[in-house]
């Protein structure tokens, strides 16, 4: 399927990225000269195999739920663009 | 006594233990190749003052007999790797400033063991790209120069600045990260052995993800011995990382035995390309030679699904990426755009902290797995995935290990092959396989381009048997006897 203009700003708004209107033309060629070349994989038999899921054959590991040491909150905060009164400050959601 | 920016890890290991010479001096002697070699744009981040002091520290344990494997030894560390409260990016603009408030376990367990850290090294942007031309610090520089030009030349990536670090002796070791090929391919680029163990052997824990299925810690070294010792530092089931084995880690240095008698070494026929340049082809030839001439079994083999291995992975890696890195959003750490609502600040963010390239595989990620798509890229492709590692795991009933091409070519000239990202993906056509089925495998120097640049060979073996893989790749670099040094250290640059 050939990705148009609607196409590469549809999967760029899923995406969370901002893309300057002059760019999706390129773009939109970029991404359906990758994905014809992926295509190929239809040519493959995939008739009854699984999906692997799991790259290494062994069992997950578990253990028990104990209570960890968690990051200070100052030393979390320290990379924050913007904080206050402790808490990670973003632009105003709820009118 | 050679330069102390000359020896291998070992030697350095014997020297500090004789106290021919002191930890402090050999850092020293490396804090100042890296200052006289700054214009090769390795280190994004110098940490020489913590460098120096953790170089006392190791003479302290020195002096005490308190040694770990590793006491006193000056390494590179890619960004990727966090590193608490020291400059930790992975490359990308959206994180710089970044200093993460823990230590990835990796790097925990390479203290633990004595190693000393210089700086952070250089990579393509998120570890995604094959000629560390994608990071926002810039391009990193090859040591090595072709002979017919005085071009400029790519180190290979993603880990181009530790796999450049360590040709140019900057460093006598460093870490690398491998998703695609991104520590195999920069040691053929730059003549230096580069290993990935087995997914799972290390703990991916700290490490800025990309592709979580496929990203593997491993060293990038002078020789296979090194190797063999960075791994028993980096190795061992970690509690935080749930896809780590927990798996003894063995002492991989005494599994280097030199015995390859009765190995039986398997050639798989579709690793033979159409138009493959014909000096890879008679560098693959004489590795061939080698192992048969001194006992080995050689065994043609077939790998049906190995064409499909670049596709496959061109759908698993960027589907992966656009769900690691939606955590980038501005909010908690790194860039933060300002513009209009919370959704058009994530937008402005993203568009602005990342690269070209890593904003094309999140948007191929993002297409292949949304609603409509997922079934015929994603689930496709992990099925041909499953044929991939199936095709391994039958060659590995009749072999012990595969030989091949690390990479279809020589390292090539910054601004080369930059115009189609296909053309730059094929540069991984023979080390993304193993990738895909979680397999270790090892680059090794084994000779030179016409043009005078190193190739090298890649070994693949079975799951969690790098001892008996670092055997074999010990083997071919004794009978290849690399020796020639780059440019860069001979005065040619």
């Amino acid at each position: 399927m050939a990705i148009d203009k609607a196409t590469v700003l549809r999967i760029a708004k899923l995406a969370r990225i901002e893309i300057e209107d002059e760019a999706t033309d390129g773009l939109a060629d970029e991404l359906n000269a990758i994905l014809t070349w992926v295509e190929q994989l239809s040519d493959v038999d995939t008739e009854d195999i699984v999906p692997m899921t799991s790259v290494v054959a062994v069992k997950a590991p578990q253990r028990t739920d104990n209570v960890g040491e968690a990051t200070p909150r100052d030393e979390l905060l320290a990379d924050a663009p913007e904080e206050e009164d402790g808490f990670f400050v973003v632009p105003k959601v709820i009118e | 006594m050679s330069a102390l920016t000359d020896l291998t890890i070992a030697q350095s290991r014997i020297g500090l233990e004789k106290r021919e010479f002191s930890a402090r001096e050999l850092t020293d002697a490396h804090i100042r190749a890296c200052e006289d070699a700054r214009e090769l744009n390795t280190l994004v981040a110098e940490t020489f003052d913590h460098a120096l002091e953790r170089a006392d520290a190791a003479d302290k344990r020195l002096a005490a007999g308190e040694d770990g494997l590793l006491e006193g030894v000056p390494i590179a560390v890619k960004d990727l790797y966090c590193t608490q409260g020291i400059h930790s990016t992975a490359c990308s603009r959206i994180l710089d400033g970044f200093e993460p408030p823990y230590e990835s376990t990796v790097t925990e367990n390479l203290w633990r063991q004595g190693a000393v850290m210089l700086g952070k090294a250089n990579m393509d942007e998120f570890a995604m790209g094959s000629a560390n031309v994608t990071s926002y610090y810039g391009n990193v520089i090859n040591p090595w120069r072709r002979r017919s030009d005085n071009k400029p030349l790519v180190p290979g990536g993603s880990s181009g600045g530790s796999a450049s670090a360590v040709a140019a002796h900057l460093a006598l070791g460093a870490i690398g990260t491998d998703t695609g090929g991104s520590i195999r391919q920069p040691a053929a680029f730059c003549g230096i052995v580069g290993l990935k163990p087995t997914y799972g052997r290390c703990s991916r824990w700290g490490m800025i993800a990309f592709a979580s299925s496929l990203d593997q810690a491993g060293p990038l070294t002078r020789t296979v011995e090194d190797a063999a010792l960075m791994l028993s530092a980096m190795a061992g089931y970690d509690p935080k990382d749930s896809t780590s084995v927990n798996l003894q880690v063995p002492d991989y240095r005494a599994a280097l035995t030199g015995d390859i008698n009765g190995l039986r070494v398997g050639i798989p026929a579709e690793y033979r390309l159409d138009g493959m340049p014909a000096e890879i082809d008679t560098l693959w030839r004489q590795g061939v030679d080698w192992y048969r001439d001194a006992g080995a079994e050689i065994i043609d083999i077939s790998l049906p699904h190995t064409k499909y291995s670049l596709p496959t992975y061109y759908i698993v890696a960027p589907a992966e990426c656009s769900s690691n890195l939606a955590r980038y959003d501005g909010v908690r750490y790194g860039l933060r755009e300002t513009g209009g609502d919370l959704t058009h600040m994530y937008e402005k963010t993203r568009a602005k902290g990342f690269g070209a390239e890593v904003q094309r595989r999140i948007m191929i990620g993002t297409y292949v797995l949304s609603a409509g798509y997922y079934d015929a890229y994603y689930l496709k492709a992990q099925k041909v995935r499953t044929l991939i590692a199936r095709d391994f795991e039958q060659a590995f009933a009749k072999v012990d290990v595969l030989l091949t091409p690390t990479a279809p070519s020589a390292a090539f000239a910054i601004g080369e092959k930059m115009d189609d990202p296909i053309a730059m993906y094929l540069n991984d056509i023979f080390t993304v396989p193993a990738s895909l089925a979680g397999l270790p495998g090892i680059s090794v120097p084994t000779g030179l381009s016409e043009d005078g640049l190193p190739l090298g060979l890649q070994l693949i073996g079975r799951p969690f048997e790098e001892g008996a893989l670092m055997n074999a790749a010990q083997f071919l670099e004794t009978v290849a006897q690399f020796t020639v040094r780059p440019p860069y250290l001979t005065g040619g640059v």
